[in-house]
């Protein structure tokens, strides 16, 4: 636990553009919420980045445990029938 | 601006200089904090407001240059005046002392930037207007950012109070000056041109008043002390700003990089 006067930690996630997600750009150092938006927006939006902004207290985040990662996610390395990659598509359907 | 414009009033380039000069003069005191904010973020938060305080003052030095019409440029305008040619309030000019003093500054003067953008976005000056639409999302914003600097810290702890408290007892009697006009605002008044200062005391006032008592300050009583920057009768800190501003461009004249 840091002491109480250091500003919390917060990740910033920004949206480019309208229709994408928003996606994680770094993250900053910010007393609360509406501080935490309008620094990001100074530090993480100066070049057009963003046309939205989300920020997320740090310590709210619930993160796996990378050493975990074996028992999590290797399992799935040999099921590849559950990729739906045995359908026949038809031509006009791209990018699926 | 392509057309020919002719300032058929020399207090049209007066009038315009002025407003360059505050945003000018600010952008370098600001300048002056890169790399010395309380923290990263804040630092970066306030280097942006200088540029773009730096960016307004590019388009109207240039704009009074073209008004002028005796070939100065933004550079010229910048770098080659002295002090009495300047005509940026005092409030700009004067030293940045504590983050206290240099938000409660920054604050005044970008709210009073505010009320005469919305105002000038009516000038018969199309250019103007056109500056003025354009810097007024930037100050919308530079407004937030410092008032809520200066209600956290006027509203947080004992140090910060006494600290903001101290700034604003400093800083308030200049802002005296930003709102009295004089025979060049009453000619480009009438001109058509921007707004009389004095038309925006009463917007500023209840802007400002509105955040000081957020942030649990008390206002210090009213004094008829009055700067005069917007003479040309400056502070002894303009000198040192202006020293610091223009020696590079005055011992490389004409330099390139």
């Amino acid at each position: 636990m840091s002491n109480n006067k250091e500003w919390p930690l917060w990740e910033v996630f920004l949206r480019s553009r309208a229709g994408l997600d928003h996606k994680h750009c770094g993250s900053l150092h910010a007393a609360d919420g509406a501080m935490a938006l309008q620094l990001a927006r100074d530090v993480y939006t100066r070049r057009q980045e963003g046309v939205s902004i989300w920020v997320v207290r740090a310590d709210h985040i619930h993160a796996s445990d990378p050493t975990d990662k074996a028992a999590l996610f290797d399992p799935m390395a040999d099921k590849i029938y559950r990729h739906p990659t045995f359908y026949e598509l038809p031509d006009e359907v791209d990018h699926m | 601006m392509n057309a020919p414009i002719a300032a058929l009033n020399p207090a049209h380039v007066s009038y315009v200089l002025r407003i360059a000069d505050g945003s000018l003069i600010l952008a370098q005191r600001l300048s002056e904090c890169c790399g010395h904010g309380p923290a990263l973020e804040p630092d970066i938060a306030l280097t942006n407001i200088a540029l773009d305080l730096l960016g307004q003052a590019r388009l109207l030095l240039s704009h009074a240059g073209a008004l002028e019409g005796q070939g100065r440029d933004e550079d010229a305008l910048a770098y080659w005046r002295d002090a009495s040619q300047f005509h940026n309030p005092t409030l700009c000019e004067l030293p940045n002392g504590d983050f206290a003093q240099i938000c409660l500054r920054t604050f005044f003067y970008v709210a009073w930037q505010a009320q005469l953008w919305t105002a000038l976005s009516a000038s018969k000056d199309a250019a103007l207007a056109a500056i003025a639409e354009k810097s007024s999302k930037e100050t919308r914003y530079h407004c937030e950012h410092l008032a809520g600097w200066v209600v956290r810290l006027g509203d947080g702890t004992a140090d910060s109070h006494a600290r903001m408290q101290r700034a604003l007892n400093y800083l308030l009697p200049y802002t005296n000056e930003l709102c009295v006009d004089d025979d060049i605002d009453l000619a480009a008044a009438a001109a058509g041109i921007g707004p009389l200062p004095s038309s925006l005391n009463d917007a500023w006032t209840a802007q400002v008043q509105a955040v000081l008592a957020e942030a649990t300050l008390s206002l210090p009583a009213s004094t008829p002390f009055r700067s005069s920057g917007r003479r040309g009768q400056h502070s002894e800190a303009m000198d040192y700003v202006l020293a610091e501003m223009q020696s590079v461009a005055r011992a490389h004249p004409g330099a390139q990089w």
